[in-house]
């Protein structure tokens, strides 16, 4: 159509589809009223994100003073820098700032600064006993920005099929509409404590193909959002045969590998089973690993700092992957010294270390007894099921809606996990995300929160809940009169 | 086993077609020029490597404002702010101006994900500053802080282009983001071309003329976008330019991509910097009749904060279903780094006369744009004195675009190297004198013409030593091909 302005190109109608079809329900619909109600005056609980901070977890000292020196590097100059800051902190601005000619408002190297690079490889060498080589690890503005970066890589078209647990957090399904390709789900198995079921990944697999769809990936959250399990070592390494049988890519997002509450299952990278497993699986399965400084006991989330790490790539993969990068020119350097930081963290004997353990200890510490705490609380309430979060930051409880509220939800036009969510939402302020975010089974309904509330503020938290919870569920689950239904596993 | 899962015989096309001539070919072999003068001193007809390749000021020694760096450190270590020797550490203004930033940020929570189009008060902050600027109202709600300005321009190509046959306007030539975007999300580019014997004037008979022929091909011409001042041509819009630029994106139903990152990059008095929105508001039109995304960044102006990946986008025009859209891809990603946020707000809101910092802010604003202006004409008046090299003036921005007529005996050598022309220029230039520059077919060009891009970044005490190894390089370039 030609002429006469009235035709815009940004219509809605005129739209990347795909950019339509994108959602994101972490600040999608509940994010949204939540704000509302609370520019309204109301007093909201915000668990709809792993923002630690947000909830007044406060920021470790020592990364705030280094950042705090290379930012302004003239404290350094000053006679009295030494009053207000510790000699490991000046030292290691100093250091920093040695490894980046320009200081912080130069662009880097494109893949981020190959002095911090040569950190992350070194903290990846002492985690899991294999050499790591810096090359191959490319620092990003954040973990999901490289995420993007790698399934932009893989997807050609829609019949390229990336292979994502069911509950996800969304981004990869996000990620994988705006690319084009398509979402091939496997579900993890709730019974099972969030179990992988490799029959059934198989079968999955081999459906997707006879439509199609080449599977080209693989997804793995470990520890899993939302869902919080670790996984054995054993699984890894079935995983690793899976991908190395079936020629997929694996895509190791382990951004909560810090955040862990049991002692039974350890981290372990996939990296580290993938080189314990030996030739030719230690050699053929390609596999990239995701990492950052938002989650942890860091929770540094403002500052965007993340890295991937390339494993088995072929060198005319990665060439094709720098250029990519080197379009953005480089990833933010404040970001980058807070990865070094995290990476190389204050040793025993540092002035600084003593200080940096406690603060750290005692995050780690009351973010397990909110796990605990959170899970029990779900459990002693009416028509709910949660498994124990073993790691991350988030509690995923099963909510088994009465068939009433199903109806009512649909009568308001509601998913009826959504439609529970609100109502949450409007009776107690606490703003959480509906599991269709998330994916599940059909039929079956839950939520997801954070852990992340301040410990003394959980109890009354878990008791407002329950509150409504147990009242939602008198209301809709009928008192005798022809036997109520419930949603179920 | 198969061929691996992830080959580039596999990898998305769009990313194989995407160039990025900045960081390049040229580039890469200077990075490795650069191991060997460290692994091997003396081995190299030069002492260092000069990177004139990348628009990245503090890599090159230009310091930062003070003022700014003053507050992002009481922001990122707010204890700061409650100790006493902080009052002899900092200036009071910058005090102040960190502890208004904290209280508008929830929680004064610097390390937590804001709200994704970015933190309240700063976008307020900058709000104010587009409105001082401008003289017409700006909204908060209009503006997304990202990454720098790049991943803005991403997100609006993603918008806007649906397949192979959405086409986008480009300059030619042009900072080569747009094209490498435009390929990335698998869109067409409808070249426009800067008239160089005009100083890179922009004619819109000219745009008129290539819409019809792309629309003659049934490419669906979705937006224009224009970099005002210019990257790599310096150029800065005549005010009558920039109406006929509005009318014509007005009636023909494009949007206006104005890509304004080097607002604050102009030297000479003749011409001074309008923004987009400005011109589009004083010819009377609102939001019904133009759409515009006008794009600014901290890398560049005097401030020069590359490493900080800061700035925004303001769209006017959309209509609330797109502004969801937009939203929605921006929360993707949760929001972009607070750091660069901060300093967003402090670009657009700098201190002003009557602030404790003003007097020295001041004069390290002048310092460094005086001084750029200086680099500028050396540098153009260098290249104009060069056999064969002719240089248009760089009105504003961070750049010289000279023309270099290769001799025939060049581009021959040059084709037996399998090198592009230019190319086989820069290295050479590399080689002999340890100058990195971008070779012109990086921003495209008119067919059959060379040009290099060359930054006018480096410090001022080495400008003169630069043009004399380009000239000894040059001359000895043409007595070696001359016809």
């Amino acid at each position: 159509m030609v002429g006469g302005g009235v035709r815009k190109p940004l219509d809605y109608e005129e739209l990347n589809e795909n950019v339509k079809k994108v959602q994101y329900a972490v600040r999608g619909e509940l994010y949204l009223r939540a704000s509302e109600l609370q520019k309204e005056g109301k007093k909201i609980i915000f668990t709809n994100v792993g923002n630690p901070h947000a909830l007044g977890q406060k920021p470790l000292t020592f990364p705030r003073q280094v950042v705090a020196l290379c930012q302004a590097p003239f404290l350094l100059d000053d006679p009295n820098v030494g009053l207000i800051f510790p000699a490991d902190a000046i030292a290691r601005a100093k250091h920093y700032l040695s490894l980046a000619p320009g200081g912080l408002g130069a662009y880097s190297d494109s893949r981020g600064i190959p002095g911090v690079r040569k950190e992350v490889a070194e903290f990846i060498q002492r985690r899991d006993g294999y050499p790591s080589d810096p090359e191959l690890i490319y620092l990003t503005d954040g973990a999901s920005k490289g995420v993007m970066q790698m399934l932009n890589a893989i997807i050609r078209s829609d019949r390229d099929g990336i292979l994502v647990p069911v509950p996800q957090y969304p981004l990869y399904s996000a990620a994988i509409s705006l690319f084009g390709g398509s979402l091939v789900p496997y579900y993890l198995e709730e019974e099972a404590n969030w179990g992988l079921d490799f029959a059934n990944i198989r079968q999955t697999v081999t459906e997707a193909r006879s439509k199609g769809i080449t599977v080209r990936a693989m997804v793995i959250i470990n520890p899993g959002n939302p869902t919080g399990q670790c996984l054995s070592e054993g699984t890894i390494r079935e995983l690793l045969s899976f991908c190395y049988r079936e020629n997929l890519v694996l895509l190791a997002d382990e951004v909560y590998q810090q955040n862990i509450y049991q002692d039974e299952r350890p981290f372990i990278s996939a990296r580290k089973v993938l080189f314990d497993m030996g030739p030719p699986t230690s050699r053929e399965v390609q596999l990239v690993s995701f990492h950052t400084v938002s989650k942890g006991y860091w929770g540094e989330c403002g500052q965007r700092g993340g890295y991937f790490e390339m494993t088995n790539l072929p060198p005319k993969t990665v060439d094709e992957i720098y250029k990519v990068a080197s379009i953005a020119l480089s990833p933010n350097v404040p970001g980058q010294i807070f990865m070094g930081l995290m990476v190389n963290p204050p040793k025993p004997g540092d002035i600084s270390y003593m200080k940096y353990a406690a603060e750290s200890k005692a995050i780690l510490e009351s973010l397990r007894r909110r796990a605990h705490i959170m899970t029990d609380g779900f459990n002693n309430c009416r028509n709910v099921v949660c498994n124990f979060t073993e790691g991350a930051m988030y509690s995923f409880p099963q909510i088994r809606l009465p068939q009433r509220a199903i109806d009512a939800a649909q009568s308001a036009g509601k998913a009826a996990d959504v439609f529970y969510c609100l109502k949450l939402l409007e009776a107690t302020g606490i703003s959480t995300v509906p599991g269709s975010g998330f994916g599940q089974k059909e039929g079956v309904f839950h939520l997801r929160t954070t852990i992340l509330p301040a410990e003394e503020d959980m109890p009354a938290i878990m008791s407002s809940f329950k509150k409504f919870n147990d009242s939602f569920m008198d209301q809709y689950d009928g008192y005798g009169g022809g036997g109520s239904s419930y949603s179920r596993m | 086993m198969a061929a691996p899962a992830v080959a580039v015989d596999n990898l998305n096309p769009k990313v194989l077609k995407c160039e990025y001539a900045v960081r390049g070919e040229v580039v890469m072999h200077a990075q490795r020029l650069q191991q060997q003068l460290q692994t091997q001193p003396g081995s190299l007809p030069f002492d260092e490597i000069l990177y004139c390749n990348i628009g990245n000021p503090q890599s090159l020694g230009q310091q930062p404002i003070t003022f700014f760096r003053e507050v992002l450190a009481l922001c990122d270590h707010p204890c700061l702010l409650e100790r006493e020797e902080t009052k002899s550490l900092f200036s009071a203004d910058a005090i102040s101006r960190a502890t208004n930033i904290l209280a508008s940020i929830p929680g004064r929570a610097t390390g937590a994900y804001s709200h994704s189009q970015g933190i309240k008060g700063l976008r307020d902050a900058i709000a104010s500053g587009i409105t001082a600027r401008d003289g017409f109202p700006a909204n908060a709600d209009d503006i997304f802080l990202t990454d720098g300005a790049s991943p803005g321009v991403h997100m609006m190509m993603q918008l806007l282009i649906r397949n192979e046959k959405d086409g986008i306007f480009c300059p030619i030539p042009q900072y080569p983001l747009y094209s490498a975007s435009i390929a990335l999300h698998g869109g067409a580019l409808v070249p426009y071309y800067l008239d160089e014997s005009t100083g890179w004037g922009l004619e819109v008979s000219d745009l008129k003329k290539q819409l019809e022929d792309a629309r003659s091909k049934g490419i669906d011409v979705r937006a224009l976008v224009v970099i005002n001042p210019g990257n790599p041509t310096g150029q800065v819009l005549a005010e009558e330019n920039q109406r006929d630029i509005v009318k014509f994106c007005k009636n023909e139903g494009l949007v206006l991509l104005a890509d304004e990152v080097y607002q604050e990059n102009i030297y000479v008095d003749n011409k001074k910097f309008n923004s987009f929105k400005k011109i589009a508001r004083s010819m009377g039109y609102n939001e019904e009749d133009l759409t515009l995304v006008s794009f600014q960044s901290v890398s560049k102006g005097y401030y020069g904060e590359c490493g900080k990946r800061g700035g925004y986008m303001e769209i006017t025009g959309f209509s609330a279903p797109v502004r969801e859209q937009i939203y929605k891809v921006a929360s993707v990603n949760l929001c972009s780094n607070i750091t660069g946020q901060i300093l967003a707000s402090l670009v657009m809101n700098a201190p002003k006369v009557g602030d404790a910092s003003y007097a020295s802010y001041k004069a390290e604003k002048d310092g460094i744009l005086q001084s750029l202006a200086r680099r500028a004409k050396a540098l153009e008046d260098a290249f104009n004195n060069l056999e064969g090299i002719t240089c248009n003036k760089a009105e504003g921005a961070m750049y010289l675009f000279p023309q270099i007529r290769l001799p025939r005996k060049a581009i021959e050598a040059a084709k037996a190297a399998k090198k592009a022309p230019d190319a086989f220029y820069a290295l050479r230039l590399l080689e002999t004198t340890g100058i990195v520059v971008v070779p012109g077919s990086g921003f495209g060009q008119v067919p059959g013409t060379w040009h290099i891009r060359c930054t006018i970044l480096p410090q001022e005490e080495k400008i003169p030593a630069i043009i004399s190894h380009f000239k000894a390089f040059h001359e000895s370039f043409m007595a070696k091909y001359r016809d």
